[in-house]
């Protein structure tokens, strides 16, 4: 594993991110609906209200915030590796001496970090301004420690997962547009799981989040490895499966 | 600042471009926006309407400023002249440069070993067989031509060396490295493939895209070595042009850059020519020249026949499997028989007894004055001819050998096989 390939991946991906108009939409959209909703719920609950609907006003808050690294990232990871295949570039990267899973780890480390930082920044937002202008008991269930635990560090274990899905449909699919939409519906049955958190079916408490973390993180981990295995040159330059010598080997 | 400059820092300075710090600002101060709209209009009912409409000018501000398209070009002030494109690749200064980018190249095994060695390689596509038992080696320093049809394998057999895709059977060395799972990395790093598509990122620039490369390679001094890369090919004052701004000429001689950045020792071309005029061809011609002057290895894969007979050393050709291997006139020799062309003044009264002379296998008259002699050495037969010719008193016009090209040759093998398709 060389640490300066998968960095020169990163930064290449992070210049294309920069300049592409469909990246840069998607990433300005998604605070402004993700914002709006929340924004709403925060402000028309009332000093008056019991903690009962502070509760539900903030779950439905808590789910979008949750919803953001589960939804992003596959819509610009799916592009990762069938998007380079369709535009040509993918067999001149793959006749370095790159390895699939730098190369991989690469792509993912660039969806991840735009993708966290902005589903961070938009729950930062919506934390301040709960302090500063919504009603204290919703702002006593938005700062209770397990809760913010938990969506710590959900988002970008969530991220990560939807992130290595979308990378692993890419390996496989034709096209860039089945590829969006496959990983989008595959990041799908992560939310029925934020769902049962956010609305504390499943009650947030530390050892809770923490246990679910390091489930999270596990599945992170072997997902790297299962993608990097799914990834095959032969099948991507020529279209049909086969097992090449890009290879993990040395 | 004009107007159309101020128009494109506008379309590239804000948002989140390279080096558009404003659109970070932008964003810092949304986001401050919106927490003192909260915070001052707290209780107010136009707190939420107001927040939407700041959140709504942010996403069109970034949509509007947020990047180029792939491809979009630059204003006009910036697009490269056609007198550019048409610069020349072999100046003073780029052979300068394209000795030193490949001082201390990687070495290719064993001292002496060919820089290429291939056995019985094949290569099957579910029913369909793509390469047929090819066995071929290539010196240190050759260039060596890989011709064929559309289809015969030639692409394969590159994407096989390069490791992209596992031969069926067969075996491989490829700078002296073993050709097995256990080797890609090791091959990789001691060659360079050119594709037949360029392959850029035409949102980077040219030094982007190939800083990104460097970095595959873990080369040291990339800057240095993206820098003499690009005036090996005459492409340093291009550096900061993105890719999908320069004419497709351009965009070879870039893939071409980053093909010798690393300083391979074996350089895969594929199609290199493709698409270029007569001028940019020259150019690369020219450039290939230059690294067997400097013992690189080339394999270049084209259908220009004439470029193959002009660069190349040596030339295979291919069709599934390989039809002939050796230098153009050796195959020319091999498959034409030696020809002497006589052309007179007059019908010649006896021509049997004319050119039965020592070195003439046979003859035959094209017309009453042309004849056609078929000989096993020229350096023999072409002087006793002429003697012959002037005893029987002929008016001898012309008495040459005749030329066969390497297109001669590639159609001889390949005309009758019209079994590759692609």
């Amino acid at each position: 594993m060389s640490l300066k390939r998968v960095g020169s991946v990163v930064h290449k991906e992070i210049r294309e991110f920069r300049r592409n108009r469909f990246v840069i939409g998607t990433m300005a959209a998604l605070p402004l609906v993700f914002l709006i909703t929340p924004m709403i719920t925060i402000f028309k609950t009332p000093e008056s209200a019991s903690a009962s609907q502070a509760r539900a006003a903030f779950g439905v808050i808590s789910l979008l915030m949750l919803i953001v690294p589960v939804v992003l990232p596959p819509v610009i990871a799916a592009y990762s590796v069938v998007g380079e295949r369709d535009q040509g570039t993918l067999e001149p990267v793959l006749t370095t001496p790159v390895r699939a899973s730098e190369l991989l780890l690469g792509k993912a480390i660039a969806t991840f970090l735009p993708s966290v930082g902005l589903a961070y920044a938009i729950y930062l937002v919506i934390l301040v301004s709960i302090r500063l202008g919504a009603a204290h008991v919703v702002s006593d269930v938005a700062f209770h420690p397990p809760q913010l635990l938990a969506q710590i560090l959900f988002i970008p274990l969530l991220a990560l997962w939807s992130i290595w899905v979308g990378i692993g449909i890419s390996s496989r699919a034709t096209d860039v547009r089945v590829a969006q939409q496959l990983a989008t519906l595959a990041s799908l049955p992560l939310l029925a799981f934020t769902s049962l958190i956010s609305f504390q079916v499943i009650a947030p408490s530390v050892p809770l989040a923490t246990g679910l973390a390091l489930a999270l993180l596990a599945i992170d981990a072997a997902g790297w490895r299962i993608v990097a295995r799914l990834f095959d040159p032969e099948r991507l330059i020529t279209g049909r499966p086969n097992k090449s010598i890009q290879g993990e080997a040395s | 600042m004009s107007g159309q400059r101020w128009f494109q820092r506008r379309r590239t300075g804000l948002g989140w471009q390279p080096a558009g710090w404003q659109g970070w600002a932008i964003t810092l101060v949304v986001v401050g926006a919106v927490i003192a709209v909260v915070v001052l209009l707290r209780g107010s009912s136009a707190r939420i309407p107001v927040v939407i409409a700041i959140l709504a000018a942010y996403a069109v501000v970034a949509l509007a400023t947020g990047g180029s398209r792939p491809g979009e070009v630059p204003s006009p002030g910036e697009r490269p002249s056609e007198g550019e494109s048409d610069a020349g690749v072999g100046g003073d200064e780029q052979r300068e440069a394209l000795s030193t980018l490949t001082v201390g190249r990687s070495a290719t095994g064993s001292p002496g070993e060919p820089a290429l060695v291939v056995e019985h390689l094949t290569k099957q596509f579910g029913e369909r067989l793509a390469v047929h038992d090819v066995s071929f080696s290539v010196g240190v320093g050759e260039v060596f031509g890989f011709l064929g049809p559309n289809g015969a394998g030639k692409t394969t057999t590159v994407r096989m060396l390069a490791t992209l895709i596992a031969p069926t059977s067969g075996r491989a060395r490829v700078a002296g490295v073993p050709l097995d799972a256990a080797n890609g990395v090791e091959v990789r790093k001691r060659i360079a493939v050119m594709t037949e598509n360029p392959g850029l990122y035409l949102r980077l620039t040219v030094a982007e895209n190939l800083a990104f490369f460097a970095g595959l390679y873990e080369l040291a001094e990339p800057e240095k070595r993206i820098g003499q890369a690009l005036a090996a090919v005459n492409l340093a004052g291009r550096a900061n042009d993105p890719c999908g701004s320069l004419s497709k000429g351009l965009r070879q001689r870039v893939a071409l850059a980053r093909a010798l950045l690393s300083n391979p020792a074996v350089v895969f071309l594929d199609e290199p020519t493709s698409g270029l005029d007569p001028v940019a061809s020259r150019d690369v011609h020219e450039l290939i020249d230059g690294l067997r002057e400097r013992g690189v290895t080339v394999f270049l894969t084209t259908h220009r026949l004439e470029e193959a007979e002009r660069l190349c050393d040596r030339v295979a050709i291919l069709n599934t499997s390989l039809r002939t291997i050796g230098r153009p006139d050796e195959l020319r020799d091999r498959l034409f028989t030696k020809t002497l062309l006589v052309r007179t003044a007059a019908p010649l009264a006896s021509p049997e007894t004319v050119f039965a002379v020592s070195g003439v296998d046979g003859w035959r008259a094209d017309d009453t004055t042309r004849y056609q002699l078929t000989v096993s050495d020229t350096r023999i037969a072409a002087p006793a001819v002429t003697r012959a010719l002037v005893a029987a008193g002929a008016d001898l016009l012309s008495l040459a050998e005749a030329q066969h090209s390497l297109e001669d040759v590639y159609l001889e093998l390949i005309a009758d096989n019209p079994e590759a398709t692609r």
